[in-house]
């Protein structure tokens, strides 16, 4: 069913279009998850793929997560290349040993004779108001892991292609979602365009002063933060990292020798999280470009609040427009 | 068991008292630990056309080999050529009994110890010694003899198997009636492995879906250190009823019982009617692994009264009385276990090292540039060295 031509669409819309194309294309893609069949999921991205594949396609599981992703690696060792959904990002720890034990390492273990091609996808990150459980970002613990791929999609657009080539990947790949953007802005979808390769970061908007690098719902935030500081003068370059692992560091080492200043921003806990990381890396590679620390901005080092203060909990534009403040400080 | 005067019905602490020492009544046995055949009004010895004294005397020869593989790995960590070994011992009758109901099209998802049932799927027995060695984390190809990788989390497989038998639905190849073609999966664990959420995944998995599997449990009696007890309050096979499907106890030291019940599970399985748990009740003669010490937590008195159970005993007693194998097949088939001694303690001490670079290799299908970086880096640091060295 391809709509050969440019629409409007949100990126549950993508995420759901962006499916329905890799089932249309190979048979062996299976969608499994709680509530993915008739209902269409609790967030509805699989909405109307039952209808249109049939139950053997899109799995109504029973209520387990490790259940979940332990059956699939026995498909994918069939042949097949499920697509599981974690309804959220707070219950994929009992489907944790599974995919840390198994999804990952069975590659490395058979040495490359079993090969795991697997999507997860996994809601992730806050702002729904949600009780807990509902609002959580865990994509360091995965990235952390070897033999996982990690990729964030922030926008409609990333969502359709993303999950295909995600998809058609050999490699497990963690695939998290933006929950509070899913129903959000609409983009323009060509889907007769060419895509940008999965494993690329991407400058979303130049700019000459300071770096900001976000992935996820952040990038929404970080290109109103620019926004909101070109108003004052400042000129903020934004990338949104889309790959979490391996990371794309190329775009951003080359940007930051440019401003000599980088800001990472992220939901997750500041403390080991992503922006650790990147920060690391920014430091070896661009010594010597650099006018300030690269500074971190995510959330405190706490267990996800009540939602009533998760807005400030969560970074926001302000807080990243503090961290831009204290980089031009120095 | 008895009843409680409460109305909440039996005693289940009584189920491992005396009346159970041996199985229970429950336990389905086709040739005693005295060497004599007894029928059972469910299972019968069904050799497919093949002559029966031809067909034991393979599971005889299969079951010594086996037990010699265990015996020259054993040493072969003791002499400091493995890191470490998981026997099997006392579970030959158990592991050969499932592992020749199968057939080439089913596969088999196995423990770290199902050292018997890969001897039946075709492995080479040296190949099971890399990863225990530290060559490698297992080194045979699943897709060769349609048998997994060892698995070292305890019960992790029992998903993978619950999967790949969904996967043979989707292919058609469930309850077709075509005999070459049916598949059925088997998944391999032990009594410990019962308590793990994943196995009790699995068995809702299986039972929801309706899954061609097989959930064959080793019931050794012990994890590590664990008795029974430990691990359930019920006789293991009586688990199944409560997800739905039926669950059979066998004696794990009767080999001919052990694959009659299999193949009668394995047909279910590959005609459609799902998920059966046979529960292989048996023993552990010996340690967990070459790293335990089975004298700190149990008394010698059980291994002597098991011995008497012995797998292999009691089918060279059946086949000596009935004069169905003369001594030149006994010779013959202690010149072969002698001959895989030698294949098994020759070959272990060959098995290449792994190079360091190899620690980069397979991590991903498809190699991230970060990885390659890493790597370049390593060899031309190792490099370095070699030059200090010349």
């Amino acid at each position: 069913m391809s709509t050969q031509g440019t629409q409007k669409i949100t990126l549950a819309k993508g995420l759901n279009m962006g499916l329905r194309k890799a089932m249309e294309d190979d048979a062996k893609v299976l969608l499994m998850g709680e509530d993915v069949g008739k209902l269409g999921g609790v967030f509805r991205i699989t909405d109307g793929l039952q209808k249109d594949f049939g139950e053997d396609r899109v799995i109504d599981s029973p209520l387990a997560e490790s259940g979940i992703v332990g059956t699939a690696v026995g498909l994918a060792m069939r042949g097949y290349r499920p697509v599981v959904e974690i309804q959220f990002d707070g219950f994929v720890y009992p489907a944790y040993d599974q995919i840390v034990c198994q999804v990952a390492k069975i590659h490395y273990r058979s040495q490359g004779k079993v090969k795991m091609p697997m999507v997860i996808r996994i809601p992730f990150g806050g702002g729904i108001g949600a009780v807990e459980h509902h609002s959580e970002s865990p994509e360091a613990q995965f990235a952390h892991t070897p033999g996982l791929k990690v990729v964030a999609c922030s926008n409609p657009v990333d969502g359709y292609w993303m999950i295909q080539q995600a998809i058609a990947c050999d490699d497990p790949v963690i695939f998290l979602e933006p929950k509070r953007q899913y129903h959000a802005d609409k983009a323009d979808l060509d889907d007769t365009a060419t895509p940008e390769p999965l494993f690329r970061s991407r400058v979303v908007r130049a700019g000459t002063d300071v770096t900001v690098l976000a992935y996820g719902p952040m990038v929404r935030t970080a290109m109103k933060a620019a926004e909101a500081a070109s108003g004052e003068g400042r000129s903020l370059e934004v990338i949104d990292l889309r790959t979490l692992s391996p990371l794309d560091m190329g775009p951003v080492l080359e940007s930051v020798r440019r401003t000599g200043r980088a800001v990472v921003a992220h939901e997750a806990h500041v403390n080991l999280g992503l922006g650790a990381e990147v920060a690391a890396r920014i430091t070896e590679e661009c010594f010597y470009s650099l006018e300030a620390p690269v500074l971190r901005v995510g959330a405190f080092d706490t267990p996800y609040p009540p939602s009533r203060i998760e807005e400030d909990y969560l970074p926001d534009l302000d807080r990243i427009l503090d961290a831009v403040d204290r980089s031009l400080g120095f | 068991m008895t009843q409680q005067p409460d109305g909440f019905g039996p005693d289940l602490v009584e189920v491992f008292g005396p009346s159970q020492q041996d199985g229970g009544p429950e336990l389905v046995q086709l040739l005693t630990p005295e060497g004599e055949r007894v029928d059972h009004p469910d299972f019968r010895f069904d050799t497919g056309g093949v002559p029966e004294d031809e067909v034991i005397r393979g599971f005889y020869r299969d079951m010594v080999l086996t037990r010699r593989i265990d015996v020259e790995a054993t040493a072969l960590q003791r002499h400091g050529e493995l890191g470490i070994w998981a026997q099997l011992l006392g579970q030959e009758a158990a592991q050969i009994g499932a592992g020749r109901a199968l057939r080439p099209q089913d596969f088999v998802f196995p423990t770290y110890r199902e050292h018997g049932v890969a001897w039946c799927r075709g492995v080479d027995p040296l190949d099971l010694l890399g990863l225990f060695r530290g060559v490698d984390h297992g080194s045979w190809n699943p897709n060769d003899n349609n048998f997994g990788l060892y698995t070292i989390v305890i019960g992790a497989q029992t998903l993978h198997a619950t999967g790949y038998a969904m996967g043979l639905q989707r292919d058609g190849v469930v309850g077709t009636g075509d005999a070459e073609r049916d598949a059925a999966v088997i998944a391999h664990f032990g009594d410990g492995a019962s308590s793990q959420g994943d196995v009790n995944e699995s068995f809702i998995f299986a039972a929801s879906y309706n899954a061609p599997v097989v959930f064959f449990c080793q019931n050794n009696q012990w994890a590590i250190s664990e008795p029974i007890e430990r691990q359930t309050r019920i006789p293991l096979y009586q688990r199944a009823l409560g997800f739905g499907f039926p669950g059979v106890r066998v004696d794990g030291n009767d080999v001919l019982a052990t694959y009659a019940v299999t193949q009668a599970a394995l047909q279910r399985a590959r005609d459609g009617q799902g998920p059966t748990f046979v529960e292989a009740y048996t023993y552990r003669m010996g340690a967990h692994t070459t790293t335990d010490d089975p004298t700190r937590y149990r008394l010698s008195d059980d291994l002597e009264r098991w011995k008497l159970k012995d797998p292999i005993a009691r089918v060279e007693v059946y086949l000596r009385r009935n004069g169905l194998a003369d001594d030149d097949f006994f010779a013959a088939v202690q010149g072969e276990a002698d001959d895989l001694g030698v294949h098994l303690r020759e070959g272990c001490k060959a098995l290449p090292d792994p190079q360091p670079l190899q620690i980069f290799d397979n991590v991903y299908a498809e190699m991230t540039e970060e990885l390659a970086v890493q790597r370049d880096g390593f060899a031309d640091y190792l490099d370095s060295f070699e030059g200090a060295h010349s």
